[in-house]
């Protein structure tokens, strides 16, 4: 498993109160983790902040799951 | 009650007559309290009375200035429980006779830097599952004022801010309010006549104006612990001049 992919499940695990095996990249925020809309905004300024991107409205719309998150980061993030 | 020992805060126009009072009513509750304003004398002169404070100058006509406000308030005291939108300005005229700028200077500094404030301070409040966001707006907000028609719409602006606010955050703990002082002795009111404060007078029930100190009340309450189910509302501090 990528650094990246660790870094953002420990992000998830942190932020929404989950056991840490519950969270796999198929997961999805809301569905499967039980997060509301503001859980996804404050996952992404998360994301920004812990790997230094920007993430655009209309992409963090499309990052609803870990593998999303996982995804976009590795794209676009700079190391 | 009301105890604030622990916690703290931001406040804007820290240097004027309401501010200070704002400033002083936290501090007495046990905040610690970062002092903004554009007049650095009186800031440091107020610090030296309240332990623990900062003074962190700030022009809020300058948006890049305020967006790194809550980040220097942050860094100087460790955290920000608090955020107290006091700093207000006037630019009056009769609504024909207004420039573009007497309207653009009153939105930006009454409305906008609140608004810019409160986006910044939201994220460590959300992190902290806590947070106090109260703007002071005015009795004119609701009631309206001829000459203020600028001022009128950003206090007003700033009560439609606030609830639509405190429903995004209140999940978090996070409470969002407006206290809405009448007509308070003020450096804003002293300019007036004294047969135009009278005349405010006999409007006033209480049969005076306000004080700083009955402002600064009000907004301890919203600040406090105990105010935690309290988000989105107005509360009018006016010796019953208006009751809404």
């Amino acid at each position: 498993m990528s650094d990246i992919a660790d870094r953002v499940k420990k992000i998830v695990v942190e932020h929404l109160g989950v056991e840490a095996d519950k969270v796999t990249t198929e997961s999805s925020f809301i569905d499967d983790l039980g997060a509301d809309s503001l859980d996804t905004v404050e996952l992404v300024m998360a994301f920004e902040e812990e790997f230094g991107v920007e993430i655009p409205d209309d992409a963090a719309e499309k990052i609803l799951t870990v593998k999303d998150a996982i995804g976009f980061i590795e794209a676009n993030a700079a190391a | 009650m009301f105890d604030l020992t622990g916690m703290t805060a931001l406040v804007t126009g820290a240097s004027g007559g309401l501010g200070s009072a704002i400033a002083r009513g936290l501090a007495a509750q046990g905040a610690r309290v970062a002092l903004s304003g554009t007049r650095v004398a009186p800031l440091e002169a107020l610090a030296a009375e309240l332990p623990g404070s900062v003074v962190l100058a700030c022009d809020l006509s300058d948006a890049a200035a305020v967006d790194a406000l809550v980040g220097r308030a942050v860094e100087a005291l460790g955290s920000l429980d608090i955020l107290v939108n006091n700093a207000g300005v006037t630019r009056d005229n009769l609504a024909m006779r207004m420039k573009d700028e007497e309207w653009d200077t009153v939105i930006r500094v009454n409305l906008e830097a609140a608004f810019r404030l409160a986006r910044a301070a939201l994220r460590p409040m959300m992190k902290a599952r806590h947070g106090r966001i109260i703007s002071v707006t005015s009795v004119v907000g609701v009631t309206g004022n001829p000459g203020q028609v600028n001022y009128a719409a950003s206090k007003a602006g700033l009560i439609g801010m606030s609830k639509a606010l405190a429903q995004e955050v209140a999940s978090r703990n996070v409470t969002v309010n407006c206290v809405a002082p009448g007509f308070i002795t003020s450096p804003m009111t002293d300019v007036l006549p004294e047969a135009q404060k009278e005349a405010l007078t006999t409007r006033i029930p209480a049969g005076r104006l306000g004080e700083g100190a009955d402002i600064a009340a009000a907004v301890v309450y919203l600040a406090s612990r105990e105010a935690a189910y309290v988000t989105g509302q107005t509360l009018h501090v006016n010796g019953g001049m208006a009751m809404i």
